[in-house]
């Protein structure tokens, strides 16, 4: 069991969290091209080491959240709300 | 067939000599060598895949100078760290292709290597609890069989009898309703198919050089041209990687991104015990799969963690919610001790297939995207993936696997399989 901050509930266990990507990715526009698109809908960043990720606190509050969060030992470094 | 030196041949008579005379006379398998400066093909990481690619360049394609680089030890990352289920039962006749092509391989193998990789061909089943489960297996059997793939969908009788342990009570937890079964299905030794390329490949003159990390790449007018490493630059015509869950760490190096997200997959085994069940049993809808070693222990794996991780290490309530699963699918197993718990980093791609072709980057080549399956696959991956290395060309079975499907929308989804292995 590992501990989440959430910025509304406090610490709680990981596993009322749901993991929703990376957050560092924003939607392109509308008049994008077929490659722009493609590139958002499959590439990833999978970044080895601090990455800021989406997580929805699920079962808690239902509240976004952002995770600085290490992949390679599962530390969190830092928690904030949505920033968008 | 094969080109090993006669002195170096395993057979009954050499066990017979040496057993006589104190096991005195057996060399190594393999040797580790220096890097050279430069080879005509290096292929980066030194698992499965890596070494049957090095195997095939030299043996399929007459390529000699080739060098595999293993930043640990051959064999130490996901090729011995899954439970060695071999199957071919895929849904769309592209991937039924490649893993039916790796299955025949793999019948043949401990003799084209002179190396027994103990391939037991036990059978694998996949149990249905419900009748829609029922009904979409026909469905999936029905593709496969188009496919030419000897899938069978058996009854709830017929599955009870393959796996008498399973609990057939009347009002069980997981009710068996019937199985889509592949008797060619099995398991394998997974070390001894890793030395066994391994060995092979070094007779034919391929460099295997561990302790060698690749660290970035030589790049001259937008085309690589070689690696730095840990033990110096090595130059090459072409570059494959075959570093599954290191890959986009990799592509990083070389200026690109890859459609993968890396997972922990886990894997535990259970004390050694008589054997019990002789073929291998999955649970896709409860992702729980087991089957027996030669050595006895039941050897157990489950479902994704559900966070990118490349920690090689598996949080406890997937390890709990698989044991869970299993004891009351199998209620004997609830006595039995688990011995070990692990896991691997495993580079899952958005349709569960695997990615095979030129990379953004001119002269490198990519081998990944295997997910759960990558053990399965080892012979047939680096059968297509050392003619592509060899010629610049795909091989015919793995041109659908190319890097463009992600661009055109022509995905080969089998995230239906769902089970993972």
């Amino acid at each position: 069991m590992q501990i989440f901050p959430c910025p509304s509930c406090g610490d709680r266990p990981d596993a009322e969290f749901r993991y929703g990507g990376d957050a560092r990715k924003s939607r392109p526009g509308r008049d994008c091209s077929d490659a722009e698109w493609a590139h958002y809908m499959h590439q990833r960043a999978n970044t080895r080491g601090e990455a800021l990720e989406l997580w929805q606190h699920a079962a808690g509050c239902g509240r976004w959240i952002e995770i600085r969060r290490d992949t390679a030992n599962h530390a969190v470094v830092a928690t904030e709300p949505m920033t968008r | 067939m094969s080109a090993l030196p006669r002195k170096s041949r395993y057979s009954a008579w050499s066990l017979l000599r040496e057993g006589l005379r104190g096991q005195g006379g057996w060399t190594p398998a393999w040797r580790d060598h220096d890097p050279e400066p430069a080879y005509d093909v290096v292929v980066i990481g030194g698992g499965g895949h890596g070494l049957a690619t090095a195997y095939y360049l030299a043996r399929t394609h007459g390529i000699r100078r080739v060098a595999v680089l293993e930043k640990g030890w051959i064999g130490g990352g996901n090729t011995g760290r899954n439970t060695t289920i071999i199957r071919s039962n895929y849904f769309n006749p592209q991937s039924a292709a490649l893993y039916d092509l790796s299955v025949r391989l793999y019948e043949g193998l401990s003799r084209e290597l002179n190396y027994n990789i103990m391939f037991s061909q036990r059978g694998i089943m996949e149990v249905a609890h419900t009748d829609a489960e029922l009904e979409s297996m026909a469905r999936a059997a029905n593709a496969m069989r188009i496919s030419g793939i000897d899938i069978e969908l058996v009854s709830r009788q017929a599955t009870l009898a393959l796996a008498p342990l399973l609990d057939a009570s009347p009002h069980c937890r997981w009710p068996v309703r019937g199985a889509l079964v592949q008797r060619r299905g099995g398991t394998a030794r997974h070390d001894a198919v890793a030395w066994g390329y391994a060995r092979a490949a070094d007779s034919l003159g391929v460099h295997i050089i561990q302790g060698c990390e690749v660290q970035g790449f030589e790049i001259e007018a937008g085309r690589v041209v070689g690696v730095r490493t840990n033990r110096g630059n090595i130059r090459a015509e072409r570059i494959g990687m075959a570093v599954a869950g290191n890959s986009s760490v990799m592509a990083e190096m070389a200026g690109f991104t890859l459609p993968l997200q890396s997972y922990t997959l886990q894997a535990m085994v259970s004390e050694p015990l008589k054997p019990c069940l002789d073929t291998v049993v999955m649970s896709t809808s409860n992702g729980v799969y087991v089957s027996q070693s030669d050595k006895g222990e039941m050897v157990i794996g489950g479902n994704l963690d559900r966070s990118p991780s490349y920690a090689q290490r598996g949080s406890f309530r997937v390890t709990q919610s698989v044991l869970a699963t299993l004891v009351e699918m199998f209620p004997a197993f609830a006595t039995l001790k688990l011995m070990r718990q692990w896991g691997g980093t495993v580079d899952t791609s958005p349709d569960n297939s695997p990615l095979i072709g030129p990379s953004p980057l001119p002269g490198l080549y990519l081998n990944c995207g295997w997910g759960t399956g990558g053990f399965k696959a080892i012979p047939a991956g680096g059968t297509v993936f050392a003619q592509l290395l060899a010629t610049g060309r795909h091989h015919e079975l793995s041109a659908a696997f190319d890097l463009s499907r992600f661009a055109t929308g022509e995905l080969i989804d089998e995230s239906h399989a769902g089970v993972q292995h």
